[in-house]
């Protein structure tokens, strides 16, 4: 890994600083509530120093077995299609991440999240709370089962319609890889008018949803679909190239 | 799997496409990458996920020298944000971190846990920890005590990360390169100022009093 020297002759890792372009960016205009909330000053570059590069241990004590199956919560069944949803937690050199605490949380089958500020006629399940927690394996594995989320309204423009999610939080080993987002399902109707969706510039946009995996499903049980998630990886300088677009 | 270079949009107008009169190389220009995950905001619901018993302590109750830092998550309108989430992590009194990525080996100080995360369902967030050290600079000196902060809300669509430096370490602060290289009248949005019990942080998103916010 490329990196810095820091006094004391300590060497540190520097992470991939991804263009704007390549990011999410903070406000977008189709999704009011950045318009209060973003900040409009052009953020400061921060050196990656130690507390950039380190971040805190939390794994298997943060987690309990029941955790990795959502559809099972106060003795009985969640209603709706039960999904497994599986993959790797990557870097962006391809290196796994281990031990790593993934956090999930999402709407029940009919679109209603268990929280007092979502009210639309839509009925909880007692039996699904939309909580999930699982630490990484050694390859960076992870997989939950749970139900496939439903679609819901959110009010941001008129017939606004969210596309069925599920809230991922990862925090990886450094601070400067912490990433909070969602994971969508394949060819969802509702994308053309999501600003969530569309605020991820468009080349990265199939990297927010996952794929649906034959190979997983399981039998008389449960579908599966696969998410990779990617966090930053190590900063590195590409090769100079001459104007032939060689390798100089 | 969403791998470069297989990974190739499917938008035309993507800058992945050569530019005319530009030929490929037919080999890679630089490592084998994956592209990374997009991020997306927490929205209004973080609580189901987020909410931890213990999540405030970054340091156990009762650890000496303990205080708190609290504070409000303001918008552009002036108006408390109820539905953030701040983070923080910060090297121990000893200017270690409780972290196997920290080369000089992980710290152990006794009931630091180094990282904390709190809502502002009540209007302010608190947590509870302990002063940082200090911590090398890179280039030969010291940083001033600090703690980095992550804040989440909905109408976020990424974190946006800060620093805590405390008013009272003046003398670190004047040494500090990461202040030193900020407009003077920008500086003080990112001092704590003490408190009953500990300290006041509070953090504009936006407005003329709009925190400094960092890319790492």
């Amino acid at each position: 890994m490329t990196g810095t020297t820091s006094g004391g002759g300590l060497h540190l890792p520097g992470y991939l600083r991804e263009p704007a372009e390549a990011r999410t960016p903070l406000a977008f205009p189709g999704y009011r509530s950045t318009a209060l909330r973003a900040p409009l000053r052009t953020p400061v570059d921060l050196p990656q120093r130690l507390t950039e590069v380190t971040g805190p241990v939390l794994g298997e004590d943060r987690v309990l077995p029941h955790d990795a199956d959502l559809t099972l919560r106060r003795g009985g069944e969640a209603l709706g299609q039960r999904i497994l949803v599986h993959g790797r937690v990557l870097d962006s050199d391809g290196r796994p991440v281990p031990d790593a605490l993934v956090e999930v949380w999402q709407a029940n089958a009919a679109g209603r999240y268990r929280h007092v500020v979502d009210n639309w006629p839509a009925p909880l399940d007692p039996h699904f709370d939309g909580l999930g927690r699982v630490v990484t394996d050694s390859l960076g594995r992870y997989e939950f089962m749970t139900i496939k989320p439903g679609a819901y309204p959110w009010g941001n423009h008129h017939n606004a319609w969210r596309p069925a999610h599920i809230h991922f939080s990862l925090f990886g080993r450094a601070f400067t890889q912490r990433l909070v987002t969602q994971m969508y399902f394949p060819d969802d109707p509702l994308f053309g008018q999501d600003p969530i969706f569309n605020a991820i510039p468009a080349a990265a946009r199939h990297r927010a949803i996952s794929r649906f995996s034959l190979d997983r499903t399981q039998d008389n049980w449960a579908l599966a679909f696969e998410w990779d998630i990617v966090l930053r990886g190590s900063e590195q300088t590409p090769f100079e190239t001459d104007d032939d677009g060689d390798v100089a | 799997m969403t791998a470069d270079p297989l990974d190739v949009p499917p938008d035309p107008a993507d800058p992945f496409q050569p530019r005319s009169g530009q030929r490929g190389s037919g080999f890679l220009t630089g490592p084998l990458r994956l592209g990374t995950t997009p991020s997306a905001t927490v929205g209004p619901y973080l609580a189901i996920g987020l909410t931890w018993p213990d999540g405030e302590w970054a340091a156990a109750e009762g650890t000496a020298g303990g205080f708190w830092i609290r504070g409000r998550v303001v918008d552009g309108a002036g108006d408390v944000v109820p539905d953030a989430m701040v983070e923080t992590w910060q090297a121990d009194p000893d200017g270690r971190f409780p972290s196997p990525e920290d080369p000089r080996g992980p710290s152990s100080y006794p009931g630091f846990r180094g990282y904390a995360r709190a809502q502002t369902r009540t209007g302010e967030f608190a947590v509870f920890t302990l002063k940082p050290g200090r911590v090398p600079d890179g280039g030969g000196g010291l940083q001033a005590p600090h703690v980095d902060v992550s804040v989440f809300a909905r109408g976020l669509l990424d974190r946006v990360v800060t620093r805590i430096y405390f008013a009272d370490e003046a003398q670190a602060n004047a040494e500090d390169a990461v202040l030193r290289a900020l407009p003077e009248d920008r500086r003080g949005t990112l001092l704590a100022t003490p408190a009953e019990d500990g300290y006041r942080f509070d953090i504009h998103l936006q407005g003329d009093r709009e925190t400094v916010f960092f890319a790492v």
